[in-house]
């Protein structure tokens, strides 16, 4: 059932120029927009962490000045979670998927979705002008009192350019609620609704929430820094710890708006190419909210030795073991969607099925830290550095590149070479490990993060996670080439070249510019494959 | 039995970390086995092109073992993660509070170096000696940005915050020399930011503590600052204002204008020089100025030392 109209356009056939690129309210278009804008921070990240790891490949630091040390691996992080972590699914895969999913013309508020674009640009130009012109040396916590009184480095504009991109975010998250709330298809009540539309509900509801509290911390922190109002800095009558409360009162939150539309991707594709319903939908939804809700109660597990009380410290030590059970619970429902399953393994697959392995074992190196006892010899050590590179890198990132692939044909109308798109899967996976593997054992061996020189004893392990670095690398430069090919030699997609289900399937690729051609109307459960194989079964029988 | 890759075990507490650490990955490693198994059989198995049967059960039938099944891995894991919260947490609770017969030592961190002194007025720079097989609480206090003193030998971490005291205690169970590191990023030479800890038979500390005492002890520092500062002016036997008696004051409960009371610690002593106007001594009028930004922390540490010295003796007449 294809919504194709004669004499209607694609959304890419309505204009080449770039003023109808700068000034489109086509949610397509601006996903398009936004992915550009991204990959090319994403790379400017990645640069940050090849210097980083090549400067490790010695003991002692002698590539790079501790300064610039410092510098590289704030600006990684920067880039790293605001211009590129946050943005990545929702702001693209979300931009462009959600309307067609749920069976809608365009987002509900389309100049609102272009104008969150201009401030992103707008916000990550002045932190990378920032970032470049002088630097900011501060890691990107911003740490109080050194990034109010002690740095000497461009704090005020970089923080300005994060305050900036929030709201971004901010009206991201409410065009996604709105729209999810307003303009589902007749017919696609909640619990129809693929598990990538919750996840994106989820994600919208802590970008609203959160994001503000960002805005107003860094606020103070600016205060404190130019007006020297003592809010932060005990020297002036603050306290430090209050900033790390407000800062992680975002931050952990924005681990699980990096996450969880992680998990929708993975939803879909796993489904897909699995040939079955998603083992236990409703409960895999419920999940989703379940972290969303509870991920906001956890952000102490930061600071088990800042000098917290050791009573709020049990509090979240226990609260954080509560977020642990809905992502078990996902794991495993992930594997059981397998069972009886029809298996082929394509690219997007491979990313889904590398991504429960790494999310997995980030999840359960979280259980490690969240152990009190524990976390005093863990915490600010490579471990957690390998935690979270294994739930943001080894999870979000082979997400998002699992849903570029898979949903790649409906986006350019092409398709890419599955060839090299499996190779640089599988690439990624062993360059990810080797990378970040080793970084676990640096952690409980007591190597520091932040640290520009380090004790011999840490060498061997550094050169193995540097080594890895390199594989890892040509594996984010392999899709770059081959995408590029693919737009222009790429065989023509049909409408739906994995036989997915999913309204997005059910129109032309690239879609129209008006979506759907009629409205749609959904009169059936999500991830029908099993119904769709049978009647495939019966339709070669006969 | 200990994981591979742990420093070694020189403290009291670093074996019971150490056990609990090999119980958690044993408890990861056995599910998330399970789960690769599962995996890697299913991708096989049910490959495209294989004959295994693909026919489910009847939908009934599914609902009952899919509810049980969901109901079991919410249960299990969550069990398990309360009994590892539970550890964990014993663990950390037993160890927060130092045994009160612990040996003080004072730790002062800055941009780039800890300054650590020993009540008996030894000074030390990025190097701490300590006597094995008692308990050794640490005192400390930052003179600009967090720093964190941590000796992944002890397996011990804490931050050390400008404007407070945090508490760190370890018993160092092997004679030996043990890394010291900054693990909170603090600046340009935060990787620099590194010390010794050199434990030492208890005997042999003794020797170590004659051979360096040149320096009078920190309480006697402490005394003189005193009069430097004129404390005495007020707080003096012969005062002409009226102000709280600072014999017997140490580790006693002091009542507050406008009700409860506080204990008199390290903390309290600290802001009441430096804060006079937060915490006033009922019955007091709050006259006494501020100190702020005219004593040094490790001038501060002395003075403290010099007020818990008074605590033996007798309050004079108030």
């Amino acid at each position: 059932m294809i919504h194709a109209k004669p004499g209607s356009s694609s959304y890419l056939g309505a204009g080449m120029t770039l003023r109808s690129w700068l000034t489109t309210q086509d949610h397509k278009r601006i996903a398009i927009l936004y992915a550009l804008s991204i990959t090319v921070f994403f790379f400017i990240g990645g640069a940050a962490a090849t210097l980083i790891r090549i400067e490790l490949a010695t003991p002692a630091g002698d590539l790079i000045s501790a300064n610039t040390y410092n510098k590289l691996f704030t600006m990684h992080g920067v880039i790293m979670v605001w211009f590129f972590l946050i943005p990545s699914i929702p702001a693209t895969l979300g931009n462009f998927l959600v309307p067609l999913m749920i069976g809608a013309r365009d987002l509900a508020f389309p100049r609102l979705n272009l104008a969150s674009w201009y401030l992103y640009v707008f916000g990550a130009l002045f932190t990378l002008a920032a970032l470049f012109l002088g630097g900011v040396d501060t890691g990107w916590t911003f740490y109080t009192p050194f990034s109010t009184t002690f740095s000497d480095t461009h704090v005020i504009a970089v923080v300005t350019g994060v305050f900036i991109v929030g709201f971004s975010s901010i009206l991201t998250g409410l065009n996604f609620i709105v729209t999810i709330h307003k303009l589902r298809a007749p017919g696609l009540i909640w619990f129809r609704l693929p598990l990538f539309i919750w996840a994106q509900y989820a994600t919208s509801v802590i970008l609203v929430l959160a994001t503000p509290v960002l805005a107003m911390t860094l606020t103070l922190l600016a205060i404190e820094r130019v007006l020297h109002v003592g809010i932060f800095d005990p020297a002036l009558g603050g306290d430090p710890l209050l900033f790390q409360h407000l800062f992680w009162f975002y931050s952990h939150p924005a681990v699980y708006i990096m996450i969880l539309p992680a998990m929708g991707v993975v939803s879909e594709i796993l489904a897909c190419f699995a040939r079955n319903p998603i083992f236990g939908y409703r409960s895999m939804a419920y999940a989703i909210i379940a972290i969303a809700v509870v991920g906001f109660l956890v952000w102490g597990h930061h600071m088990f030795v800042s000098g917290q009380s050791m009573y709020a410290g049990m509090v979240f030590s226990i609260l954080s073991y509560l977020v642990a059970v809905p992502s078990a619970i996902k794991v495993f429902n992930w594997t059981a969607t397998l069972y009886k399953g029809t298996i082929s393994f394509e690219a997007p697959m491979l990313y889904a099925l590398g991504f429960i392995g790494l999310f997995m074992m980030g999840g359960m190196t979280g259980l490690f830290l969240a152990a009190l006892a524990l976390d005093v010899h863990l915490t600010d050590t490579y471990f957690v550095v390998a935690h979270f590179h294994y739930i943001m890198v080894g999870g979000a990132v082979a997400a998002y590149l699992g849903g570029i692939h898979f949903w790649w044909p409906k986006v350019t109308g092409r398709l890419y070479p599955e060839r090299w798109a499996q190779f640089a899967a599988i690439l990624l996976f062993f360059g990810f490990n080797f990378t970040f593997f080793p970084q676990f054992l640096l952690g409980i061996a007591g190597m520091p993060r932040r640290y520009h020189e380090y004790a011999p004893q840490f060498h061997t392990l550094n050169v193995l996670s540097s080594a890895g670095a390199v594989i890892l690398a040509t594996g984010y430069l392999l899709p770059l080439f081959y995408f590029a090919w693919s737009l222009f030699h790429g065989e023509r997609a049909p409408a739906n070249p994995w036989h997915a289900t999913g309204l997005e399937w059910s129109v032309p690729s690239p879609p129209l510019v008006e979506n759907f051609a009629t409205a749609p109307v959904v009169n059936s459960e999500p991830y029908g494959y099993r119904s769709q194989r049978s009647r495939r079964a019966v339709a070669s029988g006969a | 039995m200990k994981l591979p890759f742990l420093p070694e075990a020189a403290s009291v507490l670093a074996s019971k970390v150490d056990a609990l650490l090999l119980a958690v990955t044993l408890m990861t490693g056995i599910v998330a086995f399970g789960v690769v198994v599962l995996l890697v059989v299913f991708t096989i198995k049910y490959r495209r092109g294989t004959d295994a049967s693909r026919e489910f059960a009847p939908e009934p039938v599914r609902r009952r073992v899919r509810r049980r099944m969901e109901i079991a891995w919410i249960a299990i894991p969550l069990l398990l993660f309360i009994a590892v919260f539970g550890w964990g947490a014993t663990l950390y609770f037993d160890h927060a509070a130092p045994p009160p017969n612990a040996l003080e030592i004072f730790v002062v961190a800055k941009q780039w170096m800890w300054k650590l002194q020993h009540v008996t007025g030894q000074r030390e720079i990025d190097e701490l000696h300590v006597p094995s097989g008692i308990p050794v609480k640490l005192v400390m206090t930052a003179q600009d940005a967090i720093h964190s003193f941590f000796v992944p030998a002890f397996r011990v971490k804490q931050d050390v915050l400008p404007g407070r005291y945090t508490i760190l205690w370890f018993t160092a169970t092997a004679p030996g020399e043990y890394d010291l590191f900054c693990a909170e990023y603090c600046g340009t030479d935060h990787s620099r930011m590194l010390g010794k800890i050199v434990v030492l038979e208890p005997a042999q500390y003794q020797r170590w503590l004659e051979a360096h005492n040149a320096e009078p002890t920190m309480a006697m520092r402490g005394e003189s600052l005193f009069r430097q500062f004129g404390c005495g002016g007020c707080h003096g036997a012969h005062a002409a204002v009226r102000s709280p008696p600072l014999e017997g004051l140490f580790g006693r409960q002091v009542p507050l204008r406008g009700g409860g009371t506080v204990l008199a610690d390290d903390r309290y002593l600290r802001d009441s020089i430096l804060l006079p106007q937060k915490e006033i001594a009922a019955g007091y009028d709050p006259v006494m100025p501020s100190f702020a930004g005219q004593i040094s922390d490790p001038e501060l540490l002395d003075l403290i030392a010099y007020i818990k010295s008074l605590a033996a003796k007798e309050a004079a007449s108030p």
